[in-house]
């Protein structure tokens, strides 16, 4: 379609027409873009006691020398640093293991109720997209905040446990990790169970018909013929939430204790509390790093999925 | 007509639940009569009648609701622009950059938007207030707007759209006449998310805001780090019913230009 129109659209275009591109464009390169360059550069700058807190600061009044003098000043000794400090790099791993283990069990729990959804009769499946959907809006921190109300030390959910005679002793929930992954898992759910319906649901049931017709039991044919065709759903639902949930950072916060630091905590404490900016600038470029590289990765294999139909 | 089986009728309670007792928890409690969270006092409407002498509260929701306004009109508009250059602007210079720039901040961490905002505000010495939050609010926003957008006028009926250009119409007066009526469901949907999205921001305007313009995420953010409390119970009873009638209604609207713009024979 757009191939079509192409040939169709006109090679001048008028000022408002070019105003439609530019005015976006714009908006995007000086609020997008150039912040973060400036990031990249802050990174590559010294802390200072001075205001702005870094240096050294690019001043194109200074004329040649000043740039020259610019470029000479930075450094990569704050990346040295995060290389030095293991504080860092157990706060990445910690980020990352938090966000791979979150981003299983949300496949676990998501793919049944995706599944569910496109076995339910078709006026149903709306209503239920929209149910899926409803809570992602509805505030992230105050879907925290409810988990705080459950999870306190004498909350709903500790009053049903004894009620049920399942402990004895109220269990601690609030300043654990158990409390994050339930926090991330809940709050992601939608991200994983909307691409994984939409997937499912347009698998061709006729696969499935001919499985059966062949003497496949149901469940070697969900294996064999469900399970594979689903795998875009699976990998675009496993990014959307794996990227997002390794920079996290209201979640580990309230639900978190103080041991369950992950690398969005780390870059909010050292811009706040300690008013390092190079650091957390060079902290903020490295996790860019690490979640471009799975992005890269699936487009890659898109490509060439592509390639190969 | 199918038939749900009890293992798949049981997968959707169970989800459905657990998305939503938590809501519901949160809600009960904030008409709960006890100063003590967890202790059952009877219903009552105390903590609302309390929230409406917590001046610097009400003060923070105005903030918020006055940036939500603004950076939902301004992504509106940008994010239909862009929108529209993505779909029907075919190939143009930079247009690799400029669709890199719409899908990257969807998937930044907010912490990092919100250190990058700071720091170009930093580098050009504005002073931060409510202006930066709204200019950080409008660029996240955009992009959300944007690729909403861009889902409907790519399922649209482009016939619609050549047979006005067929009886002489120019493109500005064919997308006014045209395009924009029929896309007009999808554009005031996204506005309504461009407002939820600001008004449950708290890590960006934490970055980007300064003195007199605390907005509510902040405020709400600042006291439950102290535990839970009855008056937040209640205040965040308000917005998840605010947010939740605007997020109902915006997908009515996405519905209703569905019905409107599909192409003829669907």
């Amino acid at each position: 379609m757009s191939d079509a129109h192409k040939s169709m659209a006109k090679p001048r275009r008028s000022f408002v027409a070019k105003l439609v591109v530019r005015l976006p464009y714009a908006w995007l390169v000086a609020f997008f873009l150039v912040p973060f360059l400036i990031v990249l550069k802050i990174s590559l700058s010294q802390t200072a006691i001075a205001q702005p807190p870094y240096t050294p600061i690019f001043d194109l009044a200074g004329g040649w020398h000043g740039i020259a003098s610019f470029f000479a000043g930075l450094s990569l000794d704050n990346y040295a640093f995060l290389g030095s400090d293991p504080l860092y790099f157990l706060s990445y791993l910690k980020s990352l293991e938090i966000a791979a283990l979150s981003t299983v069990m949300l496949l676990v729990i998501g793919y049944p109720i995706a599944y569910a959804m496109t076995r339910a009769p078709r006026r149903m499946q709306a209503v239920l997209v929209l149910l899926v959907i409803l809570p992602f809006w509805t505030s992230f921190l105050i879907r925290i905040y409810a988990w705080m109300n459950i999870l306190q030390h004498d909350g709903p959910l500790n009053r049903l446990l004894l009620a049920l005679d399942l402990v004895r002793e109220p269990p601690v929930w609030l300043s654990t990790n158990t409390a994050v992954y339930i926090g991330i898992v809940y709050s992601y759910l939608p991200f994983m169970v909307l691409p994984l319906y939409a997937t499912l649901e347009k698998l061709d049931e006729s696969l499935l018909e001919a499985a059966a017709d062949l003497g496949c039991p149901r469940w070697k044919a969900f294996w064999l013929v469900t399970m594979p065709l689903s795998a875009p759903g699976v990998i675009a639902g496993a990014l959307l939430c794996f990227i997002p949930a390794v920079g996290e950072f209201v979640i580990p916060d309230l639900l978190g204790g103080s041991r369950t630091a992950m690398i969005g905590q780390t870059i909010w404490t050292e811009f706040f509390a300690n008013k390092d900016w190079p650091t957390a600038s060079a902290v903020a470029v490295v996790l860019v790093c690490l979640l471009v590289t799975p992005i890269v990765i699936f487009q890659h294999q898109t490509m060439r999925g592509i390639e190969r139909d | 007509m199918r038939k749900l089986s009890a293992f798949n009728l049981a997968t959707l309670v169970l989800g459905i639940a657990f998305l939503y007792l938590p809501i519901v928890i949160l809600i009960v409690y904030s008409f709960n009569a006890s100063r003590l969270v967890v202790v059952w006092g009877g219903w009552s409407m105390h903590w609302y009648a309390e929230l409406a002498g917590d001046a610097p509260l009400l003060g923070a929701a105005f903030i918020s609701l006055r940036v939500a306004l603004v950076s939902a009109t301004a992504a509106t508009v940008l994010g239909t622009l862009a929108a529209v250059a993505l779909v029907r602007f075919g190939r143009f210079r930079g247009r690799l950059l400029f669709a890199a720039m719409i899908y990257a901040p969807l998937v930044m961490p907010e912490v990092i938007t919100g250190l990058s905002m700071l720091l170009l505000f930093v580098a050009i010495s504005v002073d931060r207030g409510f202006w930066t939050v709204v200019i950080a609010h409008t660029t996240m926003a955009l992009c959300f707007v944007a690729v909403i957008v861009q889902a409907r006028l790519v399922d649209f009926d482009m016939s619609l759209e050549e047979a006005a250009m067929d009886l002489g119409a120019s493109p500005g007066r064919t997308f006014m006449a045209v395009t924009l009526p029929l896309i007009l469901p999808a554009i005031a949907a996204s506005w309504m998310l461009a407002f939820a999205l600001s008004l449950d921001d708290l890590v960006i305007a934490s970055f980007t805001t300064g003195p007199g313009a605390t907005t509510l995420p902040i405020r709400i953010y600042s006291e439950v780090r102290l535990g839970v409390s009855p008056e937040m119970n209640a205040v965040c009873s308000i917005v998840v019913a605010v947010v939740g009638i605007a997020v109902i209604a915006a997908s009515l609207l996405t519905k209703i230009g569905a019905a409107r713009g599909a192409p003829a024979g669907n």
